[in-house]
């Protein structure tokens, strides 16, 4: 009987169920809010103009990380090159080509599926296509693409969100104005889809930018003391540079270290807001 | 001069008849109105003045429609050019998310119909021909959206003129309206005439009294009658039209 009106009091479980998920986002922000926190606080005495632009020196406890922040930003734009639009046409064939036939869901669950294959799996596919069978070497190239395998399915996935998110009207009135299905992609349905597209490209600059198991066998110097001057050259990286000096490289000052990885964290989180900006950019204009 | 000429339309969905041998013809510079309760095949008829149910999986178009004596079933009819003349007005105000002007110049802009220096001229024409150039002039880079849903509406209509069509399709383009912004919209029709041959869809019997030249009754598919608008109205033949639009049924 008292269990009985327990459940049923529905300003007790209201009660109960606000604190329950209350802690729950708290339980999840916590940890966030802890890492950064860790990371500023160790890592921030190490950020200095040199720390950014200079090599490093003395078997890399001293001077810079500057080639590791070059080397990332190639691999990012490399992927970018490689998988955007590649991503984006697949997308737009699947969503406004592609039959809705056995075979066409086949592709799309197979797409799904592979934004699920670890990515130490891609590295090792890399090793094998790139590396060895095309004869890139370990290079930037093979870096590139191995990358953009890996994000390829996030691209896709979010560009078909966005193209699906636009109004079925909007292709109608086009075609009915005699404008031709390719036109009316162009111009009624993909400016309209670009916000949405953007978000596909923030996660996987993310990605790229982060992983180091994808680069570790395609890519990633162990240390150069100089700039690759062709994308056939071995190139450093944040990620895997962390890895490095994390458990490689003995004596390594705590500073350096998560200095590191404060900068990795930036480069990564600035790219995210500049493609938020941009995004709430196009919602302010776009609305239906 | 017959425009438009049906013949023996037949069309399908899948195994579904929606539309059962039909025959008429319209002419040049008048306004039909087609009639019909809900389901008979108003829409799917207009839809096939311009082809728009290609975009339908499984549809089986059979007989001729010639519009300006030519088969617009046929295989090889180029379905850009039909577009452009055979424009289409829609159930509900549906101007892209973009400024007036950018709604206007949509097509123009794709079609390469108009130089740089002409859009003013253009948007500014077919603005005036919907009378929206009084109100808007000042705000043609506003967001179209703003817009009351009959001004919207009429910049539809604004943006299909853009295109230089022949046959104006109309889907109910009333039905979101309230009762003033409606008969604003069909006096724009008696105007647009002049220069237009128009085809209309309605549910509403008094609209196609008032608006039409000649009405079309549908009934499950088969357009069951089709005169003079007085005539359907007054005299009908068919005891089904009559009791239609006695309203009886539907
Ligand atoms: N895409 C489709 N697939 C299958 N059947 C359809 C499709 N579109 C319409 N139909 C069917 O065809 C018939 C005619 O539809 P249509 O939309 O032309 O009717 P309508 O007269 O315009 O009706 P309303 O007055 O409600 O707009 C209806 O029975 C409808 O269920
Ligand atoms: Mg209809």
């Amino acid at each position: 009987m008292i269990r009985e009106t327990f459940k049923h009091n529905p300003y007790r479980t209201e009660k109960i169920a606000h604190a329950l998920l209350f802690s729950a986002t708290v339980l999840v922000v916590l940890p966030v809010i802890f890492i950064l926190w860790v990371i500023i606080q160790k890592g921030w005495s190490a950020l200095s103009w040199e720390f950014l632009t200079a090599m490093p020196r003395n078997g890399m406890r001293e001077g810079g990380i500057f080639p590791a922040i070059v080397g990332t930003v190639y691999l990012v734009v490399g992927t970018l090159i490689f998988s955007l639009p590649l991503g984006v046409f697949a997308a737009i064939y699947l969503t406004e080509y592609a039959k809705d036939n056995m075979l066409t869901r086949l592709v799309k669950l197979a797409i799904i599926n592979l934004a699920g294959v670890p990515s130490v799996v891609y590295g090792l596919f890399g090793l094998g296509i790139f590396v060895m069978f095309l004869k890139f070497g370990s290079s930037i190239l093979a870096g590139s693409l191995t990358l953009a395998i890996m994000v390829l399915p996030i691209i896709i996935t979010t560009t078909r969100e966005a193209l699906d998110s636009v109004p079925q009207s909007f292709r109608e009135v086009s075609l009915s104005l005699g404008v031709s299905k390719w036109q009316t992609i162009r111009y009624a349905v993909l400016p309209h889809a670009l916000p949405g597209i953007l978000t596909g490209v923030i996660l996987a600059v993310s990605r790229a930018a982060g992983e180091t198991a994808p680069i570790l066998f395609t890519v990633a110097a162990f240390y150069l003391p100089h700039l690759p001057e062709s994308i056939f050259d071995q190139a450093m990286a944040l990620p895997y540079h962390l890895y490095v000096m994390s458990t490689q490289v003995p004596n390594v000052e705590v500073s350096v270290r998560y200095g590191t990885a404060l900068v990795l964290l930036i480069m990564v989180l600035s790219m995210n807001i500049l493609a938020m900006v941009v995004r709430a950019r196009f919602r302010k204009r776009k609305k239906w | 001069m017959a425009i438009v000429e049906v013949q023996n339309l037949n069309l399908a969905y899948g195994d579904f008849p929606a539309l059962k041998n039909v025959n008429v013809h319209m002419e040049k510079n008048t306004i039909t109105a087609l009639i019909g309760p809900s389901g008979c095949g108003k829409s799917t008829f207009l839809r096939a003045l311009n082809r728009m149910n290609d975009l339908i999986e499984g549809v089986k178009t059979t007989g001729n429609i010639l519009i300006d004596k030519e088969d617009i079933l046929d295989a090889k009819t180029d379905l850009v050019s039909l577009r452009k003349k055979v424009g289409m007005v829609f159930q509900r105000p549906n101007p892209f998310p973009l400024t007036i002007m950018e709604n206007i110049l949509f097509a123009p802009k794709i079609h390469q119909t108009a130089q740089k220096a002409e859009y003013a001229v253009i948007v500014e024409e077919c603005l005036r021909a919907v009378l929206l150039w009084d109100v808007l002039k000042d705000k043609l880079h506003k967001n179209a959206l703003q817009l009351s849903l009959e001004q919207q509406q009429r910049l539809c209509i604004a943006r299909l003129l853009a295109v230089k069509p022949e046959i104006l399709l109309m889907d109910e383009p009333c039905s979101a309206l309230d009762p003033i912004a409606t008969e604003r919209i069909e006096e724009l029709m008696w105007m647009l005439k002049a220069n237009y041959t128009i085809v209309i869809v309605t549910h509403n019997m008094q609209q196609a009294a008032r608006v039409s030249e000649h009405t079309g009754f549908m009934l499950l598919g088969e357009l069951i009658e089709f005169g003079r608008t007085k005539d359907i109205f007054t005299y009908p033949q068919d005891q089904r039209t009559n009791d239609y639009i006695t309203g009886r049924f539907g």
